[in-house]
């Protein structure tokens, strides 16, 4: 006779945990792990489709990002760029308003660099230039970031969505003006502006082609860690951006801040598009911004809006965008294939915050 | 011959993180019985419960239904094993109707059919005596009606164990008598019901056996028939409790604050503050009594400053009898959402302190000096237990997050302090700190406004009692003589008001707020 | 009479695939999650059809065009399912903000697209430009004899067959969310995930299998853009911002699929209008260009202020839901 035993199996089973804290060595290392995966994962991607031998690969992407000098350089100065953005999104994220019309705000910023470089470039000296850039591009973007700030404080308007559309409006504004500017007609481009003159462009400074760019980058980042830290406007914004309730309860103007620090973060951000237009590109188009203000807030936000960490994220990601980008010149293939690195980097990173923030555990019935 | 229980739960344990929520927990519930959990708030009724019904899983221990082992994982194994849970916190879909909500997540059904539905629940209703209006939405419903949608959801669901978890905490004594007999009604239909509760009262009148925890421990388990209060509140707290709190004399007796015909109306349009007067002096402390909803939380926040006066005037008279407004007052407020409005969670104890006073001075830069100072202060004069004063108090237990809060607005030397559920979710040590401090503050002349619960707390630290019932004031009596079941009455008594306004559509403007 | 039949039908054929886009983001959104990853998948829709068609034309003689469209379809289907599978995993399993990771999907899935797009054909063996012109022309069969009636049959009946799957998906959708018990409990979902939880739904099934539906019939989007209105090649970047589009007339449509069929319309019909203004400058054409994103701003201006509950987004879109929280 068969006895059949009614025996439980056993089964295993995994269950989840929040951490109460993670060791930064811990946190870090997590990090470091995703990175070389995704950097495994991105060579699987690439050998069968270049037949490179792996090391070949690594090599490549080296050598495209700073294999000489003008290289380091280019790279240094769109690290600069994509870093400049994601601290002006940082007051807004701090706020939690979910800003994503850095985009826009870049667009609006450039074109009003452009208006001044080709409207004044002839009547001001270039020092004098310079600042009424600084000033209409911050404006521009501020005007910008108001916008949908103003709704949201009134009317409760969802700011993703809001800021969203705004981008869009901002392309067809910049479009709008690059064929009114074009030269020569009909080409739909605007060329290099005041390119004998050089009027409106950033000096160098130390000899060095994008000098202004650090000096200004490093200024602006250390104003807005400052402000945010130490004084009482950014308090505010920390307490808004935790609890509504509480910012009511001890009479914060809670419209006021919210509009008063997306003032602020579009300013910014109109101010990286005067960094694009004056400082690099000397011109506009409708892909100056290219992507990097969706970019940003992804650097901002991966990196937990701290200022070393967000300078490491967008130097990894710019890096590997021209190493990619290298790879695919040399393989005739489209340098789109820099977005896909890009992505899958993004992917592994976004990924690993849970292993950050969670504790995986395994349980016996 | 082994007894056929409902439910077994044996040896289980349940943590989170560094806090035991249950410690080796044992309970057995009779097919056809009604049995009260019973404990103070934080001993483990909930979490017990939620992993009977599936919301969480025991670290160990086993659950036995109907005699057999199962593993719950999840509601949906708790609907499969005919258990639900009537949580505290109703889980309905706001914009749904009732029917949307009760029919939610039902297995096997293709089309919605909402036709047939309703004959099923009209029977259904009719059965048990129920009152329901299917078709309605929930966001216009009144709380007992959202918890009748609860009870008739887990009913449609064919559920033999109920759960109910604090089901009168809300309720008026009307439709708690109600409640108690369709739960009878339930009892003789041959279902098991598990009330969770710390009304000792209701205890008394309703279960057949009651079960006690306290600090996640399973204590004991006896018949209804042989309990009584003193004997349920022994086992509750462990020892013998004498309410002794000293209540001082009031020394200013000069009438200090006058509220006069203040009228507030919320968002949706709803007076929620209706008429009301009153005047306290200094020295004094004023309880508010009032089922919840009654109005007492925006009456705190308009003499606050926090909630849009209709209409009506609040005046604060000073030494020399000179009429001020209100808004040139020092005062502090305790607000019932601790961590959601009184306190920043993510913020040490330093930054919370300084929520008060950062915008004092001009420079355009934080002074973090004095708060820190403060905040050394409160953690030693309170005895907060707290890693440092940087630590983010999310982390704290409850009763230290309201030690400082109360400990803050103490420190701003008010003239006027209001308290909203000061002790809920304290231990016992923790509350008694708390009813030294606003005793203090009498002392000094402060005029104490409190919103507390508790009757009997109420009714032994407060000078007098004002009732508030539909955001009208249905009594203001001497707290020394009146009893507790005439204040009972006061607030539970059917008076007309919360009546709806809209003065202009687009004067109901949206708030914001973050969930 | 002429200009107006034929605007009304560049308008339809503009609006389809932002039609596509916006019903996958309904069914998503419905679930709680905003997928701003929609452009993305509509790129990697269209580049998986357009690959499927090339490499099946490439490798057979005498390719039919039935097979060719099957073939497209899945593979369509499946590359943006699989990218919803991907944002699904990061924001439900992995818990990982929505709108991080949907924006890390449309950087990745247009750079996807592009870089396909621009690299089949040397990856292939070097072909040229990529035409799948057989395929192509299965995807742009009109309904025979009805398109034939005048005037009705040019507005009514003069398109292929994605563009009446794209109308009677909308359809469907709303019958769907508003009639049947699922759609019930996906409606819970993303109402009050807690709630739905509690009424023993698997909210994190809902939430994977409504996002991968979504997006897999947002690529379809891709898929028409590339077969019915290109005729089967690849321009990069040549599908723009109608991901963007598409997420802006759910909000238009305020959350219901039906409406969405006449906004995809208006979009199209706004979408195209400078090129039916007399006198307008190249210059000014761009200006109008604008004219959805700011009927959409408007529309989302609207409905914040007027409040009705009825027409609010999702309540629990863009979160996160775990249940041991605590």
């Amino acid at each position: 006779m068969n006895i059949r035993i009614n025996g439980k199996r056993k089964k295993n089973y995994i269950y989840l945990k929040k951490r109460d804290q993670i060791s930064m060595k811990k946190s870090i290392g997590i990090r470091i792990i995703a990175i070389i995966m995704a950097l495994i994962f991105c060579a699987l991607i690439i050998i069968p489709i270049t037949h490179l031998n792996p090391l070949q690969i690594y090599l490549e992407i080296i050598n495209g990002a700073i294999g000489n000098k003008r290289r380091i350089w280019v790279t240094i100065k769109d690290i600069l760029i994509l870093f400049i953005i994601s601290v002006g999104l940082v007051p807004a994220y701090k706020m939690k308003f979910w800003n994503i019309g850095a985009e826009g705000q870049i667009l609006m910023g450039g074109v009003a660099t452009a208006a001044a470089m080709i409207y004044y470039g002839d009547y001001f000296p270039n020092w004098l230039l310079l600042v009424i850039i600084f000033i209409v591009s911050s404006i521009a973007g501020m005007i910008w970031g108001v916008i949908p700030a103003i709704f949201k404080a009134y009317f409760n308007t969802n700011e993703t969505l809001f800021t969203l559309m705004m981008n869009y409006i901002a392309i067809q504004i910049v479009a709008f003006c690059v064929i009114f500017w074009e030269k020569p007609k009909g080409s739909n481009t605007v060329g290099i502006i005041n390119s004998a003159t050089k009027q409106g462009w950033f000096p160098p400074i130390f000899n060095l082609t994008y000098g202004m760019n650090i000096i200004l980058v490093l200024i602006i980042t250390i104003l807005v860690f400052i402000y945010l830290k130490y004084t009482k406007h950014g308090y505010e914004i920390a307490v808004v951006g935790s609890s509504i309730n509480t910012a009511k309860y001890i009479n914060i103007n809670v419209k006021k801040v919210i509009i008063r620090t997306m003032a602020l973060s579009g300013a910014i951000c109109g101010l990286a598009g005067s960094i694009i237009v004056s400082g690099a590109s000397h011109t506009i188009s409708t892909a100056t911004a290219g992507g990097r203000g969706f970019t940003a807030i992804i650097v901002a936000w991966m990196s937990k809006f701290h200022p070393v960490a967000m300078i490491f994220v967008s130097g990894l990601l710019i890096f590997m965008e021209k190493g990619s980008i290298q790879i695919a010149s040399l393989y005739g293939l489209n340098e789109n294939a820099s977005d896909i690195i890009t992505g899958i980097i993004i992917f592994f990173l976004i990924g690993c915050e849970f292993f950050i923030n969670y504790e995986i555990k395994l349980k016996k019935d | 011959m082994v007894e056929n229980y409902a439910v077994e739960v044996k040896n289980v344990s349940k943590r989170f993180g560094k806090v035991i929520a249950n410690d080796n927990v044992n309970l057995k519930v009779k097919k056809g019985e009604i049995l009260s959990i019973l404990g103070e708030n934080g001993s483990g009724k909930t979490t017990l419960m939620n992993m009977l019904s599936g919301i969480y899983s025991p670290d160990e221990g086993e659950i036995l239904i109907n005699g057999k082992k199962v593993i719950i994982r999840s509601p949906k194994d708790a609907f499969a094993l005919k258990i639900g849970m009537i949580h505290q916190h109703f889980k309905l879909i706001d914009i749904f109707t009732a029917t949307e909500n009760i029919i939610l997540g039902r297995p096997n059904n293709r089309m919605l059919n909402l036709a047939k539905v309703k004959n099923e629940l009209q029977e259904l209703i009719k059965k048990y005596g129920f009152e329901l209006d299917l078709d309605k939405k929930i966001y216009d419903m009144s709380v007992s009606e959202k918890q009748t949608v609860e009870i008739i959801k887990v009913l449609y669901r064919g559920a033999n164990i109920l759960i109910l978890d604090e089901p009168t905490a809300v309720l008026t004594p009307q439709e708690t008598e109600k409640l108690f007999t369709i739960l009878r009604n339930m009892k003789k239909a041959g279902k098991s019901i598990i009330i969770i509760t710390h009304k000792l009262q209701e205890v008394l009148d309703l279960s057949d056996r009651i079960a006690v925890l306290r600090k996640g421990k399973y204590i004991g388990t006896i018949k209804t028939s042989e309990a009584n209060i003193s004997y349920l509140t022994e086992m509750m707290v462990g020892k013998k409790i004498n309410l002794d709190i000293k209540r001082a004399e009031v020394k200013d007796s000069k009438t200090r604050l006058e509220v006069n015909n203040l009228t507030c109306i919320n968002n949706d349009g709803r007076k929620v503050v209706d008429n009301v007067s009153f005047t306290a002096k200094g020295g004094e402390i004023l309880g508010i009594a009032g089922i919840s909803g009654s109005g007492m939380k925006e009456l705190l926040e308009a003499i606050a400053g926090l909630q849009k006066i209709e209409s009506g005037k609040i005046k604060y008279f000073d030494e020399q009898g000179n009429s001020k407004d209100i808004s040139q007052i020092d005062i502090s407020f305790v607000p019932e959402d601790r961590l959601g409005m009184g306190l920043v969670a993510d913020m040490g104890i330093t930054d919370n302190i300084m929520l008060r006073n950062y915008s004092k001075g001009r420079s355009i830069f934080l002074d973090r000096s004095s708060p820190k100072k403060i905040a050394k202060k409160i953690v030693d004069q309170l005895k907060v237990v707290t890693p440092g004063i940087e630590t983010p108090i999310r982390r704290l237990s409850g009763g230290n997050i309201q030690k400082i809060l109360v400990g803050r607005e103490i420190l701003q030397n008010p003239r006027v302090l209001m308290v909203a559920y000061p002790v809920r979710g304290l231990d016992i040590n923790s509350s008694y700190t708390i009813y030294n401090l606003l005793n203090e503050q009498k002392k000094k002349g402060v005029i104490v406004i409190c919103v507390i619960e508790d009757l009997d707390v109420l009714l032994a630290l407060s000078d007098r009692v004002m009732v508030l019932n539909n955001g009208k004031i249905t009594g203001i009596e001497d707290a020394k003589t009146i009893s507790k079941e005439k204040i009972g009455i006061m607030m539970t008594k059917n008076v007309e008001g919360g009546s709806y306004e809209y003065k202009n559509k687009w004067e109901k403007k949206k708030e914001l707020y973050i969930s | 009479m002429n200009v107006i039949l034929i605007f009304i039908q560049k308008a339809i054929a503009q609006g389809i695939s932002i039609l596509f886009g916006a019903v996958g983001e309904i069914i998503t959104e419905k679930s709680g999650n905003l997928n701003l990853g929609i452009p993305g998948l509509m790129y990697m829709g269209g580049i998986a059809g357009l690959m499927g068609a090339f490499l099946y034309e490439k490798g057979v003689e005498n390719p039919s065009p039935f097979k060719g469209l099957i073939i497209s379809f899945i593979c369509a289907f499946i590359c943006a399912v699989l990218g919803a599978f991907l944002y699904s995993v990061l924001t439900v399993t992995l818990r990982a903000n929505q709108n991080v990771v949907g924006l890390a999907l449309t950087i990745f899935g247009v750079g996807f697209g592009n870089f396909f797009g621009g690299s089949i054909s040397k990856i292939a063996g070097g072909v040229g430009q990529i035409s799948v012109a057989v395929t192509a022309s299965a995807y742009q069969t009109k309904i025979p004899l009805l398109s034939k009636i005048p005037i009705i049959g040019q507005t009514l009946f003069s398109y292929g067959f994605l563009t009446y799957l794209g109308i009677i998906l909308a359809i469907l959708t709303t019958f769907f969310l508003n009639k049947t018990q699922i759609g019930l409990n996906l409606r819970s979902v993303g109402e009050d995930p807690a709630a739905a939880d509690a009424a023993g739904i698997d909210v994190a099934k809902y939430k994977y299998l409504s996002t991968m539906l979504g997006g897999g019939i947002a690529g379809l989007g891709g898929l028409y853009f590339v077969m019915e209105y290109l005729g089967g090649t690849w321009t990069n970047n040549g599908f723009g911002d109608r991901g963007w589009l598409a997420i802006a007339l759910v909000i238009f449509a305020v959350w219901n699929s039906y409406n969405a069929i006449r906004g995809s319309i208006l979009f199209g019909a706004l979408y195209i209008l400078y090129l039916y203004m007399e006198g307008l400058s190249r210059g000014s054409q761009e200006l109008f260009k604008m004219l959805p994103y700011v009927v959409t701003i408007i529309v989302l201006i609207i409905t914040s202020m007027r409040n009705k509950r009825e027409s609010q987004p999702p309540k629990s879109l863009g979160q996160a839901y775990f249940r041991e929280e605590r």
